[in-house]
């Protein structure tokens, strides 16, 4: 396998967990909002936390996360940019 | 001003300036209050100054070259663009009407807010980095040139446009109904006040401009929505902190719903009273989920068709295209989405003090409970019953107001609550300065987004390939005011109620552009005919299905209002647009010869950071 076919098979799975997650975050918890709002967090409902607040910021921080992962990807197959500036 | 090197590395320090002295503007209005100037006075100096800033960055930005036209030169800094992403991306209904959405519809309401933040998700990890290293001025540019040809590009223009336009005329909409209250001018003025500001900062310099004044903008909307927020809650005993602390309210909320009842009202009830139109009263709980499988899957797929319209409505994705480098991109959206964050995430806690303000007898400025002639003889409730945007029924007869008897317009809550909770005005002024503010950037945004894509994608890359940089950009700019007064001639008539709601540009977007969009990335063996028949398929299919849906347009072509289909209603019409582009588009591109082996090489080019972009720096 060529290091671009390595490097885009590791983008891609890098790509699918990060959507797996964002699934979780944005569908999946939200099938089971009657049951997780018998739950409490900060002394909110919890399913009520998730949707104003709880899943936005599990977004912000994947975002950061999934840009440093990608960042190390593509250093370890050569393909970081310079610096600019 | 230099806008090279020097200027970017100096951005902290002019827009540190710039923040600090808005906050000394805020002060001097506070003391002006004080020394007696009038309400209206505020109100109008807020949005004149502001206006007046946003016209002045737009001047200093102004340019000949086309990539700082159309992309701003790629030089505009992560933090920065995320900054100016989320102005773009919070538009004058997200700031007045967001927190009113949620105060009348509760949790179920909520669906709006992770579908407008998750969609950044599908953003940064399967279309921005990519786009970028692509090198494309606008989104059709990238169709355009993936799939190659004049009708890929011409088709995915057609849908850019249904979904920009749905959206623009809403903004405009929006900056005219604040200019008319803050600066006390008819709404068929303030429209038009409202356009000549969002094109003094678009049309000498572009996306340049647009980028700067969208900075300027941002740090004015993100002040004015959470100042409030936290004013209101230590003084109504919230907490410091809102967002960490509410959770006593937000119980206290439902004890309040137990003791007065959520009681629906019979249309024919609230006809005979005389409630005015647009008005709304609580009927559903604040923090309860409501049961039954209907009710989770009308959730999810409002949320699926947010987010997936998102990650697919070219004005967003065009504020990536401005970033030095890929990476930067990538970290771009995750600022951006910070940003977005701050406002988002208040506007539930805002709902909450506000309702509970409201609701709670053991608080002085609660009404529900009170006697009607006391509530009537309110300040507060006299100005804004005055213009129908609050209005009492008293149903039962009893002389006491109950939950049910008490209707609100949804915008009232972020225009009005500062009052009702006994803030100085000097908030409410600076309160409609984040609201123009939060309008205008979008507007402004859009307006660029689509008449870039005529100049561009229609006039240069179709009619006149041989056009030169001058006569290029006078067609941007000509195409730019066209755009924005046709907006605003909708807008003036109050035509916007046949447009419908702002949610159908996303399900547009999603409907004709999602697929085609990350396909061109991730699936070589795509194809320009299935491109071809997915735009088409996807936004016709999604079209008829709103036609048919939709009770004002059902009723007029076929006599009768359908029942939607597995809850699929006209905010939704996405979930059926998005799946006919993708069968047809997969069917028809295997159906079709493999792209040739240069696409498929442009298509390994766009995938990996570094090496040229595919589109030359000027194109």
């Amino acid at each position: 396998m060529s290091n671009k076919d390595a490097y885009w098979a590791k983008t891609k799975n890098h790509m699918i967990v990060t959507l797996v997650l964002w699934a979780f975050f944005s569908l999946v918890i939200f099938m089971f909002g009657s049951e997780l709002n018998t739950m409490s967090f900060l002394g909110y409902p919890l399913a009520y936390y998730m949707t104003a607040q709880g899943s936005l910021l599990a977004f912000v921080v994947m975002l950061f996360w999934t840009a440093n992962k990608q960042e190390k990807i593509d250093e370890e197959h050569g393909y970081s940019e310079r610096e600019e500036d | 001003m230099d806008m090279k090197g020097g200027f970017i590395k100096n951005l902290p320090k002019v827009y540190g300036l710039y923040t600090g002295g808005f906050a000394v503007f805020i002060l001097i209005m506070a003391i002006a209050e004080q020394a007696g100037v009038s309400a209206k006075n505020i109100g109008v100096m807020f949005v004149a100054f502001t206006v007046l800033i946003y016209a002045f960055i737009g001047y200093l930005s102004r340019t000949v070259q086309v990539d700082a036209y159309y992309v701003a030169g790629r030089q505009v800094p992560t933090v920065f663009n995320g900054m100016a992403t989320a102005a773009d991306w919070m538009s004058g209904a997200s700031f007045v009407a967001l927190a009113g959405g949620v105060y009348f519809g509760g949790y179920t309401y909520m669906a709006f807010l992770v579908g407008w933040t998750g969609g950044y998700v599908l953003v940064a990890t399967l279309l921005a980095p990519y786009l970028r290293k692509f090198g494309c001025y606008t989104v059709p540019d990238f169709i355009g040139t993936r799939y190659g040809g004049n009708l890929v590009r011409a088709c995915s223009v057609f849908v850019l446009f249904i979904a920009s336009f749905t959206y623009v005329t809403a903004q405009i909409n929006a900056t005219g109904t604040i200019a008319s209250r803050a600066l006390g001018i008819p709404f068929e003025l303030g429209v038009w006040v409202g356009l000549i500001s969002i094109l003094i900062c678009s049309m000498l310099g572009g996306m340049r401009a647009v980028t700067w004044t969208q900075v300027a903008q941002y740090i004015v909307l993100i002040i004015a929505y959470l100042l409030p927020v936290f004013w209101i809650s230590n003084k109504i005993g919230g907490g410091v902190f809102p967002h960490l602390m509410l959770g006593d309210e937000v119980a206290r909320l439902g004890e309040l719903e137990q003791q007065f009842g959520l009681v629906k009202n019979s249309a024919a009830d609230m006809k005979a009273a005389g409630v005015p139109g647009g008005l709304k009263y609580i009927s559903g709980p604040h923090s309860g989920v409501p049961d039954g499988g209907m009710a989770v899957w009308k959730y999810l797929s409002l949320a699926i068709c947010m987010m997936v319209g998102t990650a697919s409505l070219p004005h967003i994705l065009m504020r990536y295209f401005t970033t030095p480098s890929v990476k930067a991109a990538r970290k771009s959206v995750a600022w951006s989405l910070f940003f977005i964050f701050l406002l988002y995430s208040s506007a539930p806690m805002l709902a909450t003090l506000s309702k509970l303000a409201l609701m709670d007898p053991n608080l002085p400025t609660g009404i529900i409970g009170k006697s009607i002639s006391d509530v009537q003889s309110i300040a507060w409730v006299q100005n804004w019953s005055a213009v129908k945007q609050v209005f009492i029924a008293d149903f039962n007869g009893d002389g006491i107001l109950q939950l049910n008897e008490w209707f609100m317009r949804g915008d009232v809550v972020v225009l009005a609550t500062p009052e009702v909770a006994g803030l100085p005005f000097v908030i409410s002024g600076l309160v409609f300065a984040g609201g123009m503010a939060a309008a205008m950037s979008t507007a402004d945004g859009l307006v660029l987004a689509i008449s870039n894509a005529l100049s561009h994608d229609i006039y240069y890359k179709i009619v006149n390939p041989k056009a030169d940089t001058a006569k290029r950009l006078i067609v941007a700019r000509v195409l730019l005011v066209i755009i924005g007064a046709a907006g605003a001639y909708i807008a003036s008539f109050r035509l916007t109620s046949i447009l419908g709601s702002v949610a159908w540009a996303f399900d547009f977007a999603m409907s004709g552009l999602f697929f085609p969009l990350v396909l061109g990335v991730w699936w070589k063996r795509a194809t320009r005919q299935g491109a071809i028949a997915g735009i088409l398929a996807g936004i016709l299919s999604g079209w008829a299905y709103l036609l048919y849906v939709y009770p004002k347009f059902s009723v007029a072509i076929w006599g009768v209002a359908h029942e939607p289909w597995l809850g699929i209603d006209h905010l939704r019409f996405g979930m059926i647009g998005a799946p006919v582009c993708l069968v047809t588009m997969v069917v028809v591109s295997l159906m079709t010869k493999e792209p040739d082996a240069a696409t498929q090489k442009m298509v390994d080019d766009t995938r990996i950071p570094t090496g040229k972009a595919v589109l030359g720096k000027q194109h």
